[in-house]
Formats: structure tokens, sequence, C-alpha cells
């Protein structure tokens, strides 16, 4: 299931602004890798590029190659859609679909592809995600209740349970608690915890205990300055990064010298 | 030095009266504005009569100016100049908004009570076929089917074109095939009825040579009607949030139905009563009909073929027979046209409503 990413030389443009230049990395799979860095240092728009949701942006672009276990998702007569469904993604806000009831949402991206499904086959999908999301429990009684009507955090829940029921392979996640309260954050870090286990996790933050809580790996983004191209600055272990990190620009950033 | 010092903020505020605290001022009761209306419409009247004007409009603004006059007057006094310039702008809002009302209230008043004369089931049934304009009786339902079947087609024509239009300029359009499409709509919203209806006149009935019909007056309705489906349908598609865009291209969905079954659903509410909205309006057109459907006294259910009549068409030609029997027939039209429009508006907010997106528990 789960699959390894290779990232190299990829640089990534919106318009003639270069936001990030020249990264390199390998994200190992059924493992947890967390982005952190500076605001503005490029971690969307690189997660962004590893499902082909930045060149959706105006003027977005991209250079340099992705391998999906060696399938590059940027070679000639790759489909976008088909790296989407492998590549799925968690947005910072959650944003259900306002039309769908709590089901519906979860199933829509079964059922807006057109898949032909059956009902009973769907139930035990759309059960399946609400557990491994955590949110079962909580809406089991209101399937048909608006999505749009549960709480911040379990909107979120909802959002995560909608991208894994399409089953894919990598899982990529912006910034997933930063609306959240620590009661729901804990739920979605524990979440994550039992999700890697069947997918590979990507996941961007702030939060520089949730980093070294859930994720084996993580990377450093940095920005020479206004303007300036995002870059990776190392990645490593977590336990590296967080205890003795190579490159000082970490150690200081990590323990708040920054700037 | 320090007695100046403390003299001159209270000289730079004139008017504000002392008291204990700096935060309370004298304030008009709650009741103040009602009672200085009344007083001032019955100052206006009285002055109105006494000075016999003859014309209650006469009356009625310069009750507003005594109105609007006295509260500044007033406020100044007890309040001073800052809540009097808050209650001056109150106010004025209060007399342009009755200023908008009272026509719109009276135009109705006038229709009903002067259309429902003779607007019963005879009336709605039947046609003109065989009644002379001079005589009582006769009927509006030649003019309702014409209304209905041309405002149909022209519907039918218009509302897909400028959904598509629509959804092109907001979900494809980029560089200049979108500004130039921008542009051609924007020149369309300021095509006079009138113009509309000669064009359609020169090409389909004196180029091609075909009759008149309710098809030509559909096609000229048509012209009327697509640039105001594509503004508004724009409007809705532009509110739907580009997260929900995203959310469901993330899923692995692509673009066509991302639009098809995230955005169109999210906006379906607003897009339908813009759509009913610009049926009210060419609903009411007359001139596009008068140079291509040419009017009728019979039943013709045929919009493909010879003339027919329609709601405005049959208002204007009753009121233009000029008669007693005939502007009965004139307001009794009136009053269905503008029932239609109604019944319009409710279904649009009707929809509106059913399909908004929901947000509730
Ligand atoms: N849609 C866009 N159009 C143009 N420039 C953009 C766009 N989105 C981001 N950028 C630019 O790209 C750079 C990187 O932005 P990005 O959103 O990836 O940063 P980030 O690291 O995710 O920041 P944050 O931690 O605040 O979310 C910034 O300089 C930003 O101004
Ligand atoms: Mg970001």
């Amino acid at each position: 299931m789960a699959k390894r990413i290779d990232v190299s030389g990829l640089t990534a443009y919106y318009g003639s602004h270069k936001a990030i230049e020249d990264i390199s990395m390998t994200v190992e799979p059924r493992s947890v890798t967390a982005f952190i860095g500076p605001s503005g240092c490029g971690k969307s728009t690189f997660l962004r590029t590893l499902n082909r949701m930045h060149e959706v942006t105006p003027g977005g672009r991209v250079e340099g190659k992705v391998l999906l276990d060696d399938e590059n998702l940027y070679g000639a007569g790759v489909d976008p859609v088909s790296v989407r469904r492998t590549v799925g993604m968690v947005f910072q806000r959650p944003n259900p679909f306002p039309t769908m009831s709590i089901y519906e949402n979860v199933a829509a991206g079964i059922r807006l592809n057109g898949g032909r499904v059956r009902k009973a086959e769907l139930d035990t999908i759309v059960e399946k995600s609400l557990k491994g999301a955590n949110l079962w429990k909580e809406v089991k009684d209101r399937l048909n209740k608006p999505g749009a009507g549960l709480s911040g955090g379990q909107q979120q829940r909802l959002c995560i349970a909608r991208a894994i029921a399409v089953e894919p392979q990598v899982l990529l996640m912006d910034e997933p608690c930063s609306a959240l309260d620590p009661i729901s954050t804990l739920a979605i870090e524990d979440l994550i915890g039992e999700l890697k286990e069947r997918f590979t996790i990507v996941i961007v933050t702030h939060n520089m205990q949730q980093a070294a809580r859930v994720s084996d790996r993580t990377a450093f983004f940095n920005l020479a300055g206004v303007g300036q191209p995002g870059k990776l600055v190392e990645i490593d272990d977590t336990e590296r990064i967080f205890s003795n990190p190579s490159v000082q620009a970490t150690e200081d950033y990590i323990s708040g010298r920054f700037g | 030095m320090s007695e100046v010092a403390m003299d001159q903020p209270s000289g730079a505020v004139p008017g504000a009266r002392r008291s204990s605290s700096s935060l309370h001022q004298p304030r008009l009761p709650r009741w103040a504005p009602a009672a200085i209306a009344a007083a001032a419409l019955a100052v206006g009247v009285g002055i109105g009569a006494g000075a016999g004007l003859s014309s209650r409009i006469q009356w009625g603004l310069l009750a507003a100016v005594l109105y609007v006059a006295g509260t500044f007057a007033l406020a100044t006094r007890v309040e001073g100049v800052r809540q009097a310039k808050d209650r001056l702008a109150t106010s004025l809002v209060w007399v342009c908004f009755l200023l908008a009302v009272v026509p719109l209230v009276s135009l109705i008043w006038e229709t009903v009570s002067r259309g429902s004369s003779v607007l019963d089931g005879g009336f709605l049934s039947h046609s003109m076929g065989g009644v002379l304009t001079i005589q009582p009786g006769g009927g509006v339902y030649h003019a309702i089917i014409g209304t209905l079947e041309q405002v149909g087609i022209a519907t039918a024509i218009a509302a897909p074109i400028g959904l598509l239009t629509a959804i092109y300029l907001v979900e494809y359009g980029r560089g200049r095939l979108a500004k130039a499409v921008t542009f051609f709509v924007d020149v369309m919203t300021g095509i006079p009825s009138i113009v509309a209806g000669l064009f359609v006149l020169s090409f389909w009935i004196l180029m091609l040579d075909n009759g008149y019909s309710g098809f030509a007056g559909s096609m000229a309705l048509a012209i009327l009607m697509m640039p105001v489906v594509v503004r508004s349908t724009e409007e809705m598609l532009k509110l739907v949030p580009n997260e929900l865009r995203e959310a469901s291209l993330a899923l692995g969905v692509p673009k066509w139905r991302t639009i098809l079954k995230v955005v169109l659903p999210t906006a379906i509410g607003g897009i339908a009563t813009g759509v009913m909205l610009s049926v009210a309006r060419i609903a009411g057109e007359s001139a596009p009909i008068v140079l291509l459907v040419f009017g009728s006294q019979l039943i013709n259910n045929n919009p493909f073929e010879g003339a027919q009549s329609s709601l405005p068409y049959y208002i204007y030609e009753q009121w233009a027979a000029g008669n007693d029997a005939s502007y009965d027939r004139a307001w009794a039209a009136a009053l269905v046209l503008i029932a239609f429009v109604m019944i319009l508006n409710l279904v649009a907010r009707g929809i509106a409503r059913w399909k908004a997106p929901k947000a509730g528990r």
C-alpha cells in the first residue's frame, strides 16, 4: 500500500515568483515525516507539489522530479487526477462539502468519481473510514445530517475520513490541527499514529512539540530573506533534529532563537 | 497658564452641556422620533389644508421636510451636534425609504383595486375572439399562452447558454478570450429591448423571410435575458469558496466533475434565483413582441407559426383601445402579469432556501 517518495531537484514557481528551490529528499513508506520552518518558507507549496495540486493555482509551475516508487509524477503522460487519487490531502482549514451529509462527504471521493459501488459496500467503506478517523462513535446516529453542522475538530476528522475513504497510498496534511483545541489535536495525533501503519504520511506543522510527538523524520525549511525562494535546510530523524541537529539554523529555529 | 489650558477644551466644544460625567449626555427619549414624525405629519397636513394645496403629495413632502428639520433642530438643542448629525442621517434614510415604498404600494393597490373587477375564471379562460374592444367580456387566455410559451422558449435558449458562459468565465476563462467575452456580455446588458427586437426583425423576418411568430419574439427575449443570467450566475459561482474546489480536486475528482457535482450544487440556489429574476424581467417586455409576434385576438397554441399575443402586449393594446371595458381588461391583465412575476419570485426564493447549503444540526 504505502509508497516511498523520492524528490530530486524540485523548484516551484507562482508565475515568475520562485517559491521553493532545488529541494531533494526521500520520504520513507509507513512513516510520518514532519515539515517545519518559518511562515512563507514554502512548506505548503512543497506539499502541494507532491500530489500535483500546485498547478491548480493560476501560474503554478514545477520543475524537477517526484518519484513515487520509481514512477515520476511529473513524467510525460501522467494524469494529475490519478496522482491525486494515490496521494490524498487534508487541508489546514476543515472544508467539508456544505451541500452534503456526513455520509455523502465520506463517500464523496468514490461517488464523485462515478464509481459504481453497491450501497452495502459503500456503507462498509464509510463506516471503516469514519472509524479510521476516530469519528464513528460521535456521528453514527446522524450520518444523514449536514457535514457542516459538526464542530471544527469533528469537521477536520471528517475531512480525514473523506481522504482515507479513497484508499490513497500517501496522505499529505497541511497544518491539520492549527484550528483545533488541544483535545481534538490529541485525537488527530493519535489518529496519525494509527494511520501510519497503512499510509505514508507527510505533515506540515508549526508546533514543535507536535512534530516531536508524531513524526519519525523531520525536515526543516528556511528562506534566506523576504522574496527569496525557500530551501530545505536538512532532513533527519526527528530525535536528532530536536536533540542534535547538524545545522546551526535548525537549532536556532527549534529553540526559538530565530531571527 | 494652567487656567488657559483648562478653559480651552470647554470652549472648543460649543453646545456641549456640562454634566457630572463626560460619558453621560442628555438623550432624546426613545419615542421622540415617532412623536416628531406624528407632529410633522399633523403640521404638514394642517399647512397643506390651510394653504389650499390640492395635491396630497405636496402635503407629504411638507411633512417629510418638517420631520427632518424638526429632528435635527431638536437633537441639536438637546443632544449636541454629533448626535444631531446621526439623527439627521437616520431621518433621511426613513424619508427615502418611504419615498421608495409609497409608489410601490400605491401601484399594487391601484392594480389590485382596478384589476380585480373583471378578473375571474372566464377572464382567465377566454380569448378576445369575437369580442369587440368596446364590449365588456372577453379574456386574457391567448395572452397568457403567448407569454408562457415565448418566455419559456426564451429561457430554454438563454439559461443554458448563459450558465455555460458563466461557468467558462469563472472556472476556465483566462486571458484574452475571457476578457472579450466579459466585454460582450457587458455590451449586451446595455442593449435596449427595441434594438434586440429590430435585430431579430431584420435578420429573421426580413432577411430569412420567416413570418411573425412567438419564436421570433423568444429570440429577442433570449438576447435580453442572456447577459443577465451570465452576470448573476458568475457572481454566484465566485461566491463558492476555492477550498471546496481544491478539496474535490485533491480527492482525485476531475475538474469537470468537480464543477458539476460540487461547485454547481453549492451555488444552485443563487443561480436559480438569478434565472427566475431574469425571467421576470423579460416577461414584462413589450417592444420586441410588437415587432416580432405582431399581436392577435385569437388563441394560437403554436409559437412557431403565426401571430400570438402576450400579457404586456395585451395590456398595451387594451389601453390603446381607450374605453371603459378595455381599461378594465388592461388592469386585470396587469394584475395577472404582476401575479405571474410574483409567483416566479416566490418559486425562486423557495428553491434558494431549499437548496441552500445546510449548516444546522
Ligand atoms: N497562490 C499564491 N500565489 C502567489 N504566491 C504564493 C501563493 N501561495 C503562496 N505564495 C508564496 O509562496 C511562498 C511560500 O508560501 P507557502 O504558502 O508555501 O508558505 P508556508 O511555508 O506554507 O507558510 P505558512 O507556514 O505561513 O503556511 C510565499 O512567499 C508566498 O508568498
Ligand atoms: Mg502553509
